[in-house]
């Protein structure tokens, strides 16, 4: 066999595999699409191709006085947007103090932190459950938020403090020597150049929420509090095959626009994770 | 030589200060041995913080640190797990409060000394400055900090407290008491046959679990990432782009689809996949335990491989092609070159986020709940045929509340975690990098 030869059959083989792995990638993809398009209601009658397609499904999100998915979108992006704004300013708080400070108890600080990262706050959810009852943020978005913002300060810290390591000392230094204050400093010559990994603290703290099952199943419990992960798993956990139909509709607009972002930024978070994280 | 003796004796004269008195009396009271040391300001506003912290704060530590100890005397009054986070939360502000005292007591020491030693005290104004400089790192962290404390460190330290406890749907108050039962729960998990059962099924399942679906990543998403860097290859970026697709979309909504994909009765995988082709009345997807684990091992390798598929693209992209043309000289072959070459730039550099790919799956609650609850249900044993650890846990919470047996299995995910927080430990070298002020 000439070396050309086997060169181009090598080719197909991978070639091949690539084709393989598009239609195992796309094909629930598309039957969910088609799924939503489907007019019926249930998955006996559906096919992923229907023949009278229709957007009633959408339309019944948006119009129906039943349908809370409005709400359940409003919910996530208030707990989301909250969770990013809040844990940017949090952690890069604490990031700065434990990359440009020496004090006492900066070490051990640093070591629960690693520690307290690799515990899931699932492990404590029946702690978590019981406190949220007894100050009374029980069912409640802020008890939801104040929760994330928390639990994300140990990984994240870990992650911007290797950031900022980077940074060079002699800016901050040549700043206080032009009378710059600690604050100052902070605000007009670290945070600038922190933004990349800032920017990838916000997207993770905004995606992580967005997604989140559990922690809103279990501190959430009216429908109108409900973000849309929980919203939407309860459309189809009560009649499964009756409601299939409009998730996958509801589901398919939060999927887009989550796509396209995180298609857009995935370069972005890789670099980031790579640069805080073999670091750290 | 007269120089030594000229400042013997000012040291002499200047002694006005013992260190140990100093020391003496900040351990009786804070703020004491400031004052003895002439330095009034802070010596007083130390005395009026201890002061207003016991007057603030005594009536509830009292009532927090007999609750810990007896979790209440009298059912129906006391109320077990208040008394117990009053306690725990007692515990946190304690261990405040004695740290600041500690820094109290060595600072009238220290600066006893330092006032010996011909030490000028700073004037009222510059001590207000240095203080600032002294504490502008705690006061930025202190709000992250309080918040870190409510929300991760307390409820880790009550589900902690709760596996030594006999907490559950029958000892549950305000009806019941709660008492403390030593390791009972544990010596449950290991002796009690049903218990032990499921014990051990759920823990072999997890483990099984975790190596295999990581595993299956981090091959799946290794074997993709070489193929796309190979050079022949046209189109990369829309390979890429298709090949990443599986981490964009979210995945609650990607298990969920899935679900219903794998339905028995009417999913699409039986009904245009499998009857068609192989006829029957297609598999048990949801209903036969082996047939689920096959599946959400699937699944995972489908969700988790393009997050280290995209990590390897671009460690692959950045390895220097020297490499490989020095050893193309030497005559190496392809496997050769991978296995001396890609291989290990590839592992060193992402080595931490490997491992947290497998700490993440260990504690995969999303997938297996969501797929099919940890279900199909098995006799003789009350968790179900697919449930891991975590998710076993969420059972016993919330559907049959027996809140001290799932923090003890808890307890028993954060040791085997902390197996890998050690090795992560090993690897990290952020420690070296101080800050200098």
């Amino acid at each position: 066999m000439s070396p050309k030869l086997k060169s181009a059959l090598e080719l197909t083989g991978i070639y091949a595999i690539f084709v393989f792995m598009t239609v195992i990638i796309l094909y629930p993809i598309v039957w969910a699409i088609g799924m939503s398009l489907n007019p019926g209601q249930s998955l006996y009658s559906s096919s992923i191709i229907p023949e009278n397609w229709s957007l009633e499904h959408y339309k019944w999100l948006f119009t129906d006085p039943r349908s809370n998915y409005v709400t359940w979108y409003k919910n996530s992006m208030i707990v989301s947007g909250c969770a990013a704004l809040f844990s940017v300013i949090m952690t890069s708080v604490v990031a700065f103090s434990f990359s440009r400070y020496k004090f006492v108890g900066r070490t051990s600080a640093l070591y629960t932190f690693l520690i307290l990262q690799m515990f899931p706050v699932m492990m404590a959810m029946v702690a978590l459950y019981i406190f949220l009852h007894l100050v009374g943020l029980l069912d409640s978005l802020t008890g939801l938020i104040l929760i994330y913002v928390g639990s994300q300060i140990p990984f994240n810290a870990w992650l911007v403090k290797g950031y900022l390591d980077t940074i060079p000392r002699e800016l901050d230094e040549a700043a206080r020597i032009d009378g710059a204050g600690h604050f100052t400093v902070f605000w007009r010559i670290v945070l600038p150049l922190a933004k990349p990994i800032l920017a990838v603290v916000a997207l993770f703290n905004f995606m992580t929420p967005l997604f989140d099952f559990i922690l809103p199943s279990i501190v959430l419990n009216s429908p109108e509090n409900y973000t849309i992960a929980l919203g939407l798993f309860n459309f189809i956990n009560d009649q499964f095959s009756n409601n299939f139909t409009r998730f996958t509709a509801g589901a398919i607009l939060i999927a887009i626009p989550v796509a396209v972002v995180y298609l857009f930024l995935q370069r972005y978070l890789i670099s980031g994770l790579t640069a805080g994280g073999t670091k750290g | 030589m007269p120089q030594h003796q000229e400042q013997k004796k000012l040291t002499n004269n200047q002694k006005k200060f013992n260190p140990n008195v100093a020391m003496v009396l900040s351990i009786l009271l804070a703020g004491l041995g400031q004052i003895y040391n002439k330095r009034y300001m802070k010596g007083i506003s130390f005395v009026i913080l201890e002061i207003a912290f016991i007057l603030a704060t005594f009536d509830f530590l009292w009532l927090g640190l007999w609750g810990i100890i007896t979790l209440g005397t009298i059912p129906g009054v006391d109320h077990s797990i208040y008394l117990l986070v009053y306690g725990i939360v007692s515990l946190i502000l304690i261990t405040f409060a004695i740290m600041l005292y500690i820094f109290n007591v060595r600072d009238a020491r220290k600066q006893a000394i330092l006032l010996n030693n011909g030490w000028q005290p700073p004037t009222f104004k510059q001590a207000i400055k240095n203080s600032y400089d002294k504490a502008f790192p705690y006061i930025m962290t202190a709000p992250g900090l309080v918040l870190l404390i409510f929300t991760v460190v307390f409820p880790l330290l009550f589900a902690v407290a709760l596996a030594f406890t006999n907490y559950d749907l029958y000892n549950s108050p305000p009806r019941n008491l709660v008492e403390w039962i030593g390791f009972n729960n544990f010596k449950d998990l290991a002796t009690v046959p049903i218990w032990q059962n499921t014990f051990i099924s759920v823990f072999s399942w997890t483990i099984i679990w975790t190596v295999v679906a990581t595993s299956f990543q981090i091959v799946v998403g290794l074997i993709l990432a070489v193929l796309v860097n190979d050079k022949r290859v046209k189109f990369k970026k829309t390979i890429r782009t298709i090949l990443i697709l599986p981490w964009a979309v979210p995945g609650f909504v990607s298990i969920l689809i899935f679900a219903a994909m794998f339905n028995d009765e009417f999913g699409a995988i039986n009904r245009d996949i499998i009857i068609p082709l192989i006829g029957g009345n297609g598999l048990p997807w949801l209903t036969d335990p082996t047939y689920t684990k096959i599946v959400l091992i699937m699944i995972q390798t489908w969700l988790g491989y393009p997050f280290v598929f995209a990590l390897f693209s671009g460690v692959l992209q950045s390895i220097s092609s020297e490499w490989y043309e020095a050893a193309e000289v030497d005559g190496a072959t392809r496997l050769q070159k991978f296995r001396n070459i890609t291989l290990p730039h590839v592992l060193f550099a992402t080595a931490p986020l490997l491992i947290i790919q497998y700490t993440t799956n260990f504690n995969n609650f999303n997938i297996i709940y969501l797929f099919n609850e940890g279900g199909p249900a098995v006799q003789g044993q009350n968790a179900g045929g697919t449930d891991i650890l975590i998710s076993w846990v969420y059972k016993l919470t919330f559907d049959t509340n027996n809140y001290s047996m799932a923090a003890a299995i808890s307890l028993i995910i954060g040791l085997i975690v902390s197996v890998f927080a050690f090795f992560q430990f090993r690897r990290t070298n952020s420690f070296k990098e101080e800050g200098n002020i």
